[in-house]
């Protein structure tokens, strides 16, 4: 096992994702510390344009294979099991995201190299290597003794600041020796289903009303509608109620919905497990209102109140009204 | 087709989560167990399934808390079998375990496929069924939200959820390992009548699991985040809460 510290670059129609620069960012602090080289690994098909972008790595591993050019856990876990065998590093990073996530528990088992998720933090401490990962959501932190074979560990999105800029080194760049016929993969990619079109682009939204289990039925939503429409916003929601299908999954924030950048999140029954947090938290205010005063909403909102949304919704809404005739008068 | 859920019981976050004596567990005592939420969605995409191409639909639960109760619903909501799996272990096992204790009980049987849910409010290690399909030498997809199967073809069509609304829609040759995000409807209800007479007339079977040696991660310590953490916390009742929070946006310039 060598000291290097490897990070899996993730892509989206062509562009590095986020995290991957982010676990560049923090790769290269974790190399120094272990005294090992930063590499990133880039596996796809027609790739070699993003290699410039992860100019900060010391060495570049490039698998190009066709059956690479859109993911699959399957076809991704055996491009990395090659390299692995060829050269096991002491840690490989990727992101918790839907790609990662798969790759990180396959290629865990099948090449029984333990693994650690949901990863919100990783330092090294009289030299050693230490993660904290975010459970129960968001209620609890656990810190994991980093075993000491070559570790998988997968980062929860946005836990690292991504650098400013892209550094324009000149990495070496390896192939990873992919035999000629991959062994046959089960998985095969068909197409790219694109958001459903037609609703409220809450992105573009600068006031949100986020609602979450604490909106309890369908019928609450009207409440929210009303407070969003005094507010001159709009209203999304977290992963609960959108499963409930009482709002389109274009309204979800978090994970698998969309990430949003509002002056303001009022977030309204919302426990904040780090699947939504992920979505929202570079929001310019936050102000959350929960019954549970340990929802995990209130670690990082601006503003907090433990009281029922269902009772303060109308009660707001009223007020906002209130100042806007004041305003206007 | 043959459909195997596998379900796992996980504490109720309703009724919190204490941290045990040794700093590094969480105080089982003090955890009420419910069934996981995208478990919850796996078992439902299965039973949608079963209806549109007439699967049978087995479900395989961990000896975790009341388990049987969720067994018993699942049983009412339309699952044509379900086994415990006795671990004798106290605690509720790692992933890892937990996949290898799922690979030897599946081992041997036949499925075309294999659903379970795609995390848990627990995984530490990864997830369960990405492991368990690497255990087994199957293809897994994780992050499902639809799940497709045609008469005659050993295939499915299902969707994988990506970031921005996005999706892809990927073919895999049965039999896989699916992990469900959710399924295409809310997990049906279960009328208390229905349930009675699930428990009076039907069986919840048990199975020793086989011990498992994997690998496993080390907790050093467990914490809480900081309560109340960085918000200014409002207080009063809510007509009051409703009045400073107006203050708050007008002071941003909110208030229209």
């Amino acid at each position: 096992m060598t000291k290097d510290v490897w990070v899996v670059a993730e892509q989206f129609q062509g562009r590095l994702n986020d995290i991957t620069l982010e676990l560049i960012g923090k790769g290269r602090e974790l190399a120094q510390a272990v005294e090992g080289k930063l590499v990133a690994v880039l596996l796809g098909s027609e790739t070699k344009s993003l290699i410039g972008e992860l100019g900060a790595a010391d060495v570049v591993l490039v698998a190009d294979h066709p059956d690479l050019r859109e993911f699959t856990a399957e076809a991704h876990s055996l491009a990395l099991e090659t390299a692995l065998k060829d050269s096991p590093p002491r840690l490989v990073l990727m992101g918790s995201t839907s790609v990662g996530l798969d790759l990180l528990s396959l290629l865990s088992a099948r090449t029984a190299l333990p693994c650690l998720d949901n990863c919100t933090k990783l330092e090294v401490r009289d030299g050693k290597l230490f993660t904290t990962s975010q459970i129960y959501g968001g209620k609890l932190f656990a810190e994991v003794a980093v075993p000491n074979a070559t570790t998988l560990v997968a980062v929860v999105p946005g836990s690292f600041p991504k650098p400013e800029t892209v550094a324009a080194g000149r990495p070496e760049v390896h192939e990873i020796p992919l035999p000629a016929d991959l062994p046959e993969v089960r998985t095969k990619f068909h197409k790219l289903i694109e958001p459903p079109p037609g609703d409220v682009d809450i992105t573009q939204s600068s006031i949100l009303v986020a609602v979450g289990r604490g909106i309890q039925n369908a019928d609450n939503l009207a409440m929210a509608e009303e407070l969003a429409k005094a507010m001159g916003g709009a209203v999304c929601a977290s992963r609960p109620v959108i499963d409930q299908g009482w709002l389109p999954l274009t309204r979800q924030v978090g994970k698998s919905g969309m990430t949003v950048k509002p002056k303001l999140y009022l977030a309204l029954g919302i426990s904040g497990a780090p699947e939504h947090w992920e979505g929202m938290k570079n929001s310019e205010l936050i102000v959350a209102v929960n019954t549970d005063a340990k929802a995990p909403i209130f670690a990082g909102a601006h503003y907090g109140a433990v009281v029922d949304a269902l009772d303060l919704i109308p009660l707001l809404t009223e007020e906002v009204r209130k100042a806007g005739a004041k305003k206007a008068s | 087709m043959n459909i195997a859920v596998l379900t796992k019981q996980v504490p109720d976050l309703v009724e919190g989560v204490e941290i045990d004596a040794s700093g590094k567990a969480v105080d089982s005592d003090s955890i009420r167990y419910i069934l996981s939420e995208s478990d919850d969605h796996a078992l439902e995409e299965a039973l949608l399934l079963k209806e549109r191409a007439q699967a049978r639909v087995e479900v395989f639960s961990l000896e975790t808390g009341e388990v049987r109760d969720s067994l018993y619903a699942a049983l009412a909501k339309g699952a044509d079998r379900v086994v415990i799996v006795a671990t004798g272990a106290e605690t509720p096992p790692s992933n890892h375990t937990a996949a290898k204790i799922f690979a030897s009980v599946l081992q041997g049987l036949s499925f075309d496929l294999i659903l379970t849910g795609v995390r848990a409010i627990d995984d530490l290690d990864g997830s369960l069924g990405g492991l368990l399909a690497g255990y087994l030498n199957l293809p897994y997809v994780g992050l499902v939200r639809k799940v497709e199967t045609a008469d005659g073809t050993p295939m499915a069509v299902v969707q994988k959820e990506y970031p921005g609304g996005y999706a892809a829609e990927l073919e895999v040759k049965l039999p896989a390992v699916l992990g469900i995000q959710a399924a295409e409807q809310p997990p049906r209800y279960v009328p208390v009548s229905r349930l009675r007479q699930v428990m009076k007339t039907a069986k919840v079977e048990e199975k020793d699991a086989a011990p498992a040696e994997a690998e496993t991660v080390e907790v050093v310590r467990m914490f809480k985040p900081e309560e109340g953490g960085g918000a200014a916390m409002l207080s009063g009742t809510p007509g009051e809460v409703a009045l400073q929070i107006v203050n708050v946006f007008a002071e941003r310039r909110l208030v229209r």
